[in-house]
């Protein structure tokens, strides 16, 4: 296609759209209004994001999908977005989550709704921002734009110890990102050139830096807390059960189904390609950090009572192994995570749902208190043990095609974090199945017993999500057309 | 030139101005009208170098654009100062005409140590500055806690006034050619003399003492916290920041040659400022007193300039100056209009008054350095500064840890603000 026609691209309709969506929601008074344009917005994007797929080559396409002004010239630093593969899929994800979001948290009614949609749309734009931004620069922008509402939002709009725990998250994510900034300036002074003009933040001038090997081993350190901090990774996870716990349950399933991956994605990005030294050096330390975190967060989800913090440390576990697998270079790891990164992102949100139908209708999120829910609501029943059985990564279901991938990945690395790793398979199966056991089979009590089944709006949202987990489960090749070329470049880089 | 004599002039007018004017609100409009002038007539010196005076300065002043450009953004700080506060001054007490004669003189001598070149002229800037400074934290004169800090800023003032004196004199007597200017302090690259070394830490001393850098710092919280909250705001942001772009010219002309010698010693100084500071910050109830700490904070960041002695580093400190007396005047215009300074005092503002509370926001995460707010941009200049000088990359690791530890603190008032309820008195007046 020719450059000359082509008025704007798929990134930056992808980022500002929602950016201009949510300073418009700001204004909109009426809640049912708001909650209808957020839902609206919401749907566009995802529009755009389908579209998107469908001018995914990267020669033919490639003004389509590449954007670049100037910004901070003096400094060496363009406005510069693009989507590659992965990035792709992430805002695709993204894309998916909003709207299924918005839909299935309609009947919750908030307090100056119109701020608490604006902040929403601000965050999803944020996020979009990470997800394709090709300078460093402008990736640390979008990132404290995704973590500022979100901060808001919690602190807002969230439980009653909401002031400490997102104080908590914020404090965190600050100094990680600050220590970035440190790591990015560095590293930017050591990028091919002489002065300010000529050194540069765009990704292939970060790639090409020249730091001696000491240099790249602790500067590693820097990126890596900041994004060890994000998804969390063993022994950062601590903001995590609090901040999920206390925020308002959309925005928690923000947190987990994509900011998570915000981290994940920006290792894979940043951290892979420009010290693959470090990595190697590093491998063993790292991927025994995520396995002990997996083991770890599995033994709590097992004693948790509070449905909320038991889907948080089960999240853990999950990304723990993630993590791992990144960190195994292989191919087979890689194009894990990749599958996995989305198919995480589908069930947690599925998970979020059910638990906030749950505890909207019997006003608790207590393991013990609940029971038999499966005779009152059948279908919200049925819906559940898809989403748990996908959590434990059975097979037809979307998250075996990625664990199977990352454990094999993580077999060719080292055979006793396998075994060590693969016993979190069956803690998983031991704290989902005793969690469905308790709360959805057994007596019907009194604090069940007003359980209505779900509405057919709800049914769809899941509905919606478990074609997702069966279909990728069963054919998941669309995900690996996707990703595969950002798999190979990134390993080429590495090797 | 224009700078120096006008504010000087306008100083005296408004003395004399006052014995005749009886309104209150009169000096406040004539100062205003008088520094907009002043601004004018340096930026018509700053376009064509053109000065209304002819002064045969002996080369003891220096008048190029950046330092022009510097006394710019300082007196345009003052400026929104004045507007802003203006109402607030009037309340101090009786002799409104004299506080704007005091801060006018305090102008002048902001544009002398801004051009320095002469340590002579440095001496003389420096206590012209701060002269009137003591008069204004003492102007609330039934208050005992200004009494004490006018009397504690005095002595501890007069007191590195006197070291630096004892440097000056010995730098005098060190430099081969007998002479104040500050490029001939030394020659060459030779190894520094003694009296040249013992100067140069004396004046390094006296200079931290006025940007209150740690560890002479200890009379900053009391004279913020004892002063008149508007001459606070004035203070903490135009006055440390011009003493802040005199100390970087006095070390960057007179010893800049020699920086690997003395860089050691900035490293300590930074280091301890950014700990002192954000440490005790955390630990303040007091709003006011907790932007005295803060204000030390943030003195440490701007020590980054003198640490890295770079163009970058000094176009990063004039942004950084303008940045945080900006917010600073900002956050103190709100804090005056607020009785009860406690972290509690804030409680609620944002129900009652959302636009003050959303400004106070903006100022606050401005100060803290979040992105997309000038405090990033200046922030990020500085450590680019920094790493771009190669050595003691831990310092900035340590920074931006205590960057970190510095959004504890301003976050905890924004909470107040937005996330406690409004206290059954609220202790704020309608605007």
């Amino acid at each position: 296609m020719d450059p000359k026609n082509i008025w704007i691209t798929f990134p930056e309709l992808l980022t500002w759209f929602p950016l201009l969506a949510g300073l418009v929601a700001f204004f909109i008074r009426s809640e049912k209004s708001v909650k209808t344009w957020a839902i609206m917005a919401g749907l566009i994007t995802l529009g755009i994001s389908v579209v998107s797929l469908l001018y995914a080559d990267p020669v033919k396409h490639l003004h389509l999908n590449n954007v670049s002004y100037f910004w901070l010239k003096n400094l060496g630093s363009n406005f510069t977005l693009g989507l590659d593969g992965m990035g792709r899929m992430l805002t695709v994800l993204t894309a998916i989550s909003f709207p299924v979001i918005f839909i299935a948290t309609y009947s919750t009614s908030y307090k100056n709704a119109h701020v608490f949609y604006g902040l929403m749309l601000l965050t999803q734009a944020g996020l979009m921002g990470v997800f394709t931004a090709m300078d460093v620069l402008v990736f640390y922008f979008f990132w404290e734009l995704a973590v500022i509402p979100v901060y808001f939002l919690a602190s807002r709009w969230g439980g009653e110890r909401r002031i400490l725990a997102t104080f908590k998250f914020f404090v965190y994510t600050f100094a990680g990102s600050l220590l970035m900034l440190v790591g990015i300036i560095y590293v930017y002074m050591h990028t091919p050139g002489t002065d300010f003009s000529s050194h540069s933040f765009s990704m292939n001038a970060m790639y090409s830096a020249l730091l001696s090997p000491t240099e790249k081993n602790w500067v590693f350190w820097l990126f890596f807390i900041a994004f060890a901090i994000k998804m969390p990774v063993f022994p950062f996870h601590s903001w995590q059960p609090d901040t999920y716990e206390q925020a308002p349950t959309a925005t928690t399933m923000v947190l987990s189904g994509i900011m998570v991956k915000m981290g994940i994605f920006a290792v894979i990005r940043w951290i892979l390609p420009i010290f693959p030294e470090a990595v190697l050096q590093f491998d063993n330390i790292i991927i025994g950090l995520s396995v002990v975190g997996m083991i770890y967060a599995s033994l709590i989800a097992i004693k948790q009572d509070d449905l909320k913090r038991f889907v948080a440390w089960s999240s853990i576990a999950h990304i723990g192994l993630m993590c791992a697998a990144i960190f195994t270079r292989s191919e087979m790891g890689l194009q894990g995570v990749m599958i996995q990164m989305f198919s995480h992102g589908i069930n947690i949100i599925g998970m979020w749902i059910v638990v906030d139908l749950i505890e909207k209708q019997t006003g608790t999120r207590k393991i013990s208190e609940l029971g038999g829910i499966a005779h009152k609501a059948p279908a919200l029943t049925i819906f559940l043990v898809v989403i748990a059985l996908a959590n434990i990564a059975l097979p037809l279901t979307n998250a075996f095609v990625g664990e199977f991938m990352m454990f094999s990945g993580l077999f060719g690395f080292n055979k006793i974090y396998t075994a060590v790793a693969g016993l979190s398979i069956i803690l998983a199966a031991v704290y989902t199945l005793n969690m469905v056991q308790k709360v959805f089979y057994g007596e019907t009590n009194a604090i069940s017993a007003g359980m209505q089944d779900i509405s057919l709006g709800q049914k769809l949202v899941l509905g919606v999500l478990v074609v997702f987990i069966f279909g990728f489960g069963v054919y998941p090749q669309p995900l690996f057309d996707l990703t595969k070329d950002t798999v190979a470049a990134i390993l080429t880089r590495i090797n | 030139m224009n700078a120096i004599i006008l504010t000087a002039t306008w100083g005296v007018v408004m003395m004399l101005g006052g014995a005749f004017i009886k309104s209150k609100s009169t000096p406040k409009y004539l100062a205003i009208t008088g520094l907009v002038l002043i601004i004018i007539a340096n930026c018509i010196q700053m376009n064509n170098g053109a000065s209304f005076f002819t002064v045969d300065v002996k080369n003891m002043l220096v008048f190029d654009s950046f330092n022009l450009t510097f006394i710019n953004v300082v007196f345009g700080c003052t400026l929104l100062y004045f507007l802003l506060n203006g109402r607030d001054i009037e309340k101090v007490g009786e002799h409104v005409s004299e506080y704007f004669a005091l801060l006018f003189f305090i102008l002048c001598g902001i544009a002398i140590i801004s051009t320095f070149n002469s340590l002579l002229m440095l001496f003389i800037g420096i206590e012209i500055v701060s002269i009137p400074l003591y008069i204004l934290t003492g102007s609330d004169k039934r208050n005992l806690k200004s009494n004490e800090a006018a009397l504690k800023y005095f002595l501890m003032g007069a007191f590195s006034t006197g070291i630096m004196l004892l440097g000056i004199a010995m730098l005098y007597g060190g430099s081969a050619t007998g002479s104040f200017f500050i490029e001939n302090i030394i020659s060459g690259n030779a190894p520094m003399p003694p009296l040249i070394a013992a100067g140069l830490v004396l004046l390094l001393v006296s200079m931290s003492f006025k940007v209150s850098a740690a560890p002479f710092h200890f009379w900053t919280p009391d004279v913020y916290d004892g002063a008149p909250t508007v001459f606070t705001s004035f203070m903490a942001t135009i006055v440390k920041a011009a003493a802040f772009y005199a100390f970087v010219r006095l070390f960057e002309n007179a010893f800049g040659s020699m920086h690997e010698q003395w860089q050691t010693l900035i490293v300590i100084l930074t280091a301890a400022t950014l700990l002192v500071g954000n440490l005790t910050a955390v630990f303040q109830q007091s709003v006011k007193r907790m932007l005295a700490y803060s204000s030390i904070a943030q003195a440490g960041f701007m020590l980054f300039a003198l640490f890295a002695l770079s163009n970058m580093a000094k176009e990063g400190l004039v942004l950084y100056a303008a940045a945080y007396s900006l917010a600073s005047i900002g956050i103190f215009a709100i804090l005056v209009r607020i009785r009860d300074y406690t972290i509690d005092g804030f409680n609620g503002l944002a129900k009652q008054q959302p636009v003050l509370a959303i400004t106070a926001t903006i100022f606050l995460l401005s100060l803290t350095g979040i992105p997309l707010t000038a405090g990033f941009q200046s922030k990020f200049y500085m450590l680019m500064a920094a790493v771009q000088n190669g050595h003691h990359t831990w310092l900035v690791i340590f920074a931006v840890l205590c960057a970190a530890i510095s959004a504890y603190y301003y976050f905890r008032v924004i909470q107040a603000m937005f996330l406690r309820k409004v206290p059954e008195m609220p202790c704020w007046p309608k605007i």
